[in-house]
């Protein structure tokens, strides 16, 4: 399968040439599959929203490779293309409303891919149908809740039909409900629309939902693996000051103290079924649950054929608004 | 009693096709030494309260009492009652605007019209009270601060003033994990050993939890909940209508219960989990 994402010995420095030089990212390799919902976390000044804008070229390696689908970010030619499989979403909804209605705002992107207006109403009402906004479609953005302006945000992303989105800390501005509503969005995307999703976040209960969890730490990755695997590292965890589920650091505590609970447990569902006892019931239930994972990984690997449908696509408008740049 | 809130109602654009109530019939008092937390949704009007305990907002209808005087009688100085109200915005860093740290701490004291020494000394006093040290940063223009540093530099604009409370508005919203909290801890410092009367704005339960004595809950413009912290998060079926959840650990404390467990309810900290489950899984005998 081929790759959405892959940066190899990425390093990035800034700042002025010689002492002052700081290495924000120091040597990143990794591989992001399509139809993947990976996390990142780690705190401020690791290097988790340096490394996401070498996603879509917003930032190009010191030294070091990042591949788009193949295309290499530091070859201008490709950022056109690259920009369009790749859409980013950001923290501050309030710094990426750009018109004065949701419909014109949503309409932006496509607007500027020169897509044509009957495609764009069609993408403008299905962007917003994904991020359950359709009835908002005349509404000023700016007295939207914060929620609802992310979702918003990612709408115009959605529209222009990315087979990636890259989300960094979108959730951080918001109260619970917003961001309910904001992962809910992110997780319907990622499982139904087949759409790859890179998280960047502070909160673990986000983090949790993702199938992969990257753990980053002065401009390295430390961890990286299954949201089980990276939170059931408790120890290394704190280390870094990163939060852990409060269930999963309960589990850790007991267990130090002598008592056999499973070190990997994420939610109160798995905790209370490992202190209850678990019945028969239980175990099943909780294969169940897993075997549903499983299904709805696959179902977000198979439905990326659709992806690819997408990117044939975009390809024409993308030639098709480059050239009317050319034009212009 | 700092501060009273009497019959509060406060309408948004009244008279207008846009009026929202935005307050209604809020009664609360808030006690010397308190730590109360105040917790709900956005829109369910918990800004829009604490800008009425310094006088930001003026009641549609009720009274606001700072030290049993009426804050909107004639003869009171607002200017006073912002010195005794100390309130802390949303992205208090946003208001940062001098070259320097000393300056920008120095701004409220001299509008106060205090002379050099005196403000010197309550910079001084400020930084160190939110954890920073004062030769190192004085000098230092606030941008080029990491994001938890100059929050704490807007804070300590408020605390230089000495105010006897300290209202703040969602004061870690956006840090991160360690930047929170450091934040946090300075907080507790603040209320223990400065006893400063302390009113926090969040929607962290977990904060809340292990920071405050008392909850408000509101929702919808009403204070739909108040008492102390175990009391109010073991109404999980109210929280969970307005909108706002329990910390996973309490959650898990009532899921137990609900299957039948013999433990207790009211535990807010996976210190206090802790604790509790032990009992429980040695009464088993599953743990020596």
């Amino acid at each position: 399968m081929e790759e959405m994402i892959r940066a190899e010995n990425l390093v990035y420095e800034y700042g002025p040439v010689g002492d002052g030089r700081h290495a924000a990212l120091r040597g990143i390799s990794l591989a992001i599959r399509p139809g993947e919902f990976v996390a990142i976390i780690g705190h401020n000044g690791s290097g988790k929203s340096t490394l996401a804008k070498h996603f879509n070229a917003l930032l190009v390696p010191t030294s070091g490779t990042v591949k788009v689908k193949g295309m290499k970010t530091s070859d201008p030619r490709n950022l056109w293309k690259i920009r369009q499989t790749v859409g980013m979403v950001f923290q501050n909804p309030d710094n990426q409303i750009v018109a004065t209605t949701v419909e014109e705002d949503v309409a932006f992107g496509p607007e500027n891919l020169g897509v044509p207006p009957a495609e764009i109403r069609r993408r403008v009402r299905e962007a917003l149908e994904c991020v359950d906004m359709v009835e908002y479609v005349r509404h000023a953005p700016h007295l939207l809740s914060g929620g609802q302006k992310q979702r918003v945000a990612i709408a115009g992303v959605v529209a222009m039909r990315p087979e990636c989105i890259v989300l960094d800390e979108p959730t951080a501005m918001l109260d619970p409900s917003g961001r309910r509503e904001v992962m809910r969005t992110i997780t319907r995307l990622n499982r139904e629309e087949g759409i790859t999703v890179v998280l960047i976040t502070h909160f673990m209960n986000e983090a949790v939902q993702a199938d992969r969890v990257i753990v980053m730490e002065a401009g390295r990755i430390v961890l990286d693996g299954s949201p089980r695997k990276v939170f059931g590292q408790v120890e290394t965890l704190r280390a870094l000051h990163l939060d852990v589920p409060q269930v999963t650091e309960l589990a850790y505590e007991l267990n130090r103290e002598g008592a056999e609970l499973p070190p990997d447990i994420l939610t109160v569902e798995e905790f209370a079924d490992a202190i209850v006892g678990v019945s028969d019931r239980g175990v099943s239930d909780r294969s169940r649950k897993t075997e549903e994972r499983r299904a709805r990984t696959a179902d977000a690997c198979g439905t990326t054929g659709r992806g690819r449908d997408r990117s044939g696509q975009a390809d024409c408008h993308g030639r098709a608004a480059a050239a009317s740049c050319g034009g212009g | 009693m700092p501060i009273r809130v009497e019959n509060l109602c406060y309408t948004y654009n009244p008279g207008t096709p846009f009026a929202r109530t935005a307050l209604e019939d809020i009664n609360l008092e808030i006690n010397d030494g308190e730590f109360v937390g105040i917790i709900g949704e956005t829109g369910s009007g918990k800004s829009t309260l604490i800008q009425h305990f310094n006088g930001l907002l003026r009641p549609t209808r009720g009274r606001v009492l700072v030290d049993g005087v009426d804050i909107w009688q004639k003869d009171v100085r607002l200017k006073d009652i912002r010195q005794k109200v100390g309130l802390v915005f949303q992205y208090p860093e946003h208001q940062l605007f001098e070259e320097t740290v000393f300056a920008d701490v120095a701004f409220g004291p001299r509008n106060m019209g205090l002379d050099e020494d005196e403000i010197g000394m309550r910079v001084r006093r400020a930084l160190e009270m939110v954890g920073l040290d004062f030769e190192a940063v004085k000098a230092r223009s606030p941008f080029e601060l990491s994001g938890g540093e100059m929050r704490r530099v807007a804070i300590a604009g408020v605390l230089a003033m000495e105010p006897s409370v300290l209202v703040l508005d969602e004061p870690v919203s956006g840090l991160d994990p360690r930047g929170r909290d450091e934040l946090l801890q300075e907080l507790t410092r603040l209320h223990e050993k400065f006893e400063y009367t302390v009113v926090l704005v969040s929607h962290s339960m977990e904060d809340v939890a292990r920071l405050a004595k008392r909850l408000v809950v509101m929702h919808r413009g009403r204070v739909v909940a108040d008492g102390p912290v175990r009391d109010v998060f073991r109404m999980m079926d109210l929280l969970r209508e307005t909108g706002l959840g329990v910390p996973q650990v309490t959650e898990l404390m009532l899921e137990l219960a609900r299957r039948g467990k013999d433990v207790r309810t009211d535990v807010l900290t996976v210190e206090e989990a802790k604790v509790e489950l032990l009992r429980l899984l040695r009464s088993e005998g599953r743990v020596r």
